[in-house]
């Protein structure tokens, strides 16, 4: 079983409520996405929603190469992943300079903040860097009050502006992943 | 490892998109992008130059967007083998209007021909179905290349996939533009968007 420790409860709308409502307002239409327990309430809203498509892939360097058709084809999409995934993505990556995308992600962080599995530190250490060194603005947002208006800004840079841009959402949003036996 | 009566790779391309209408192509990196190239340049087409094992997820996304429109994926089977998760990413969304066409050399033709895993144990066209594309076919000769030619302009009954045997024949590159925001642009162009 795994619980999450502090989870935020006490927000008036949820932080992926929140996140959900931004892109709608941004006429966001194909959501790719690796499952991460960190994004599993936005995950469950977009696939109940009748304007987005969420898709499901095997991984996360999938989703680039498919935000870069949906632009293509006049769509606008955003990757969910967590920071593992981020590392998947490297060469993929290229296309958000090579096409200026307007590429939009959104990370769940692992390996900080009270982490308990150190097999999940050494790529939440270079996540940010990581990015950074492949031409993507990096945004971050630690506190449920602080999400909307960073996913906003991201949001607004990303599509109006075709800058390739990611949010991290920090483990201390999300609440570090309790391992019980 | 020869085979008899391999198909010509710019006759398998030539042939489908003879009558392309307004299909998108997507060209995987390396001589698929070429043998696109040599077709005809298009609005429609989409060269990639890099992003191996992205081809097919870049035709879903189109297909996704555009669901009126035909979207045919050519690549070779070293891309595809890079990509090979996305055949389940596509057997799960099911889109109507793609197409994914292999040619499998059973090669890396770019780098020197050293054999791909096509050569040795990997039957993409069994991979894709058991994916859930169940239209998937190995193609031999050029009479199934055109009778499935016309199939691709249907875009209520994808997605199919097809594996086409081809020559390891080397031919003459045939150069598209390689700057990625003129080739976006263009298909976006063609289709109606204007630019930001």
């Amino acid at each position: 079983m795994h619980a999450r420790a502090d989870a935020p409860s006490e927000h008036a709308a949820s932080w992926p409520e929140e996140i959900f409502a931004i892109l709608q307002r941004f006429d966001v239409r194909q959501v790719p996405y690796v499952p991460d327990a960190g994004h599993s309430e936005l995950i469950e809203r977009v696939l109940g929603s009748s304007s987005m498509r969420g898709i499901a892939l095997t991984t996360e360097e999938e989703g680039v190469a498919l935000l870069a058709g949906a632009w293509a084809g006049g769509q606008r999409g955003v990757l969910l992943m967590q920071s593992s995934g981020v590392g998947n993505c490297v060469n993929m990556l290229s296309l958000t300079q090579i096409f200026r995308l307007p590429f939009l992600t959104l990370v769940t962080m692992r390996g900080e903040w009270g982490e308990f599995n150190p097999w999940q530190v050494p790529m939440g250490s270079s996540t940010e860097a990581v990015f950074e060194l492949s031409g993507i603005k990096v945004l971050r947002a630690s506190h449920p009050e602080e999400v909307r208006e960073v996913v906003e800004a991201a949001a607004g840079q990303a599509y109006n502006a075709c800058t390739p841009t990611a949010v991290l959402l920090s483990q201390r949003l999300i609440g570090a992943k309790v391992f019980t036996k | 490892m020869s085979k008899a009566n391999l198909l010509d790779r710019r006759s398998v391309v030539g042939s489908l998109l003879a009558d392309r209408k307004d299909a998108i192509a997507v060209g995987g990196l390396g001589a698929s992008t070429y043998d696109i190239a040599a077709a005809g340049d298009h609005d429609r087409n989409f060269y990639l130059w890099g992003a191996m094992g992205g081809a097919v997820m870049i035709g879903l996304g189109i297909a996704l967007a555009q669901p009126k429109t035909p979207v045919i994926v050519i690549t070779g089977d070293g891309e595809m083998l890079m990509g090979i998760g996305s055949l389940a990413t596509v057997g799960l969304q099911k889109p109507a209007n793609l197409t994914i066409v292999v040619l499998d050399n059973e090669a890396y033709g770019e780098t020197g021909g050293q054999a791909s895993h096509t050569a040795g144990v990997a039957d993409l066209v069994g991979i894709a179905r058991s994916c859930g594309i169940a239209n998937s076919q190995a193609m031999t000769t050029m009479a199934e290349v055109e009778a499935f030619a016309p199939d691709l302009q249907d875009v209520s009954a994808g997605p199919r996939f097809a594996s086409v045997k081809i020559d390891g024949a080397n031919l003459e590159r045939v150069l598209s533009s390689r700057d990625g925001t003129f080739i976006v642009n263009r298909i976006r162009g063609a289709l109606g968007f204007k630019p930001i």
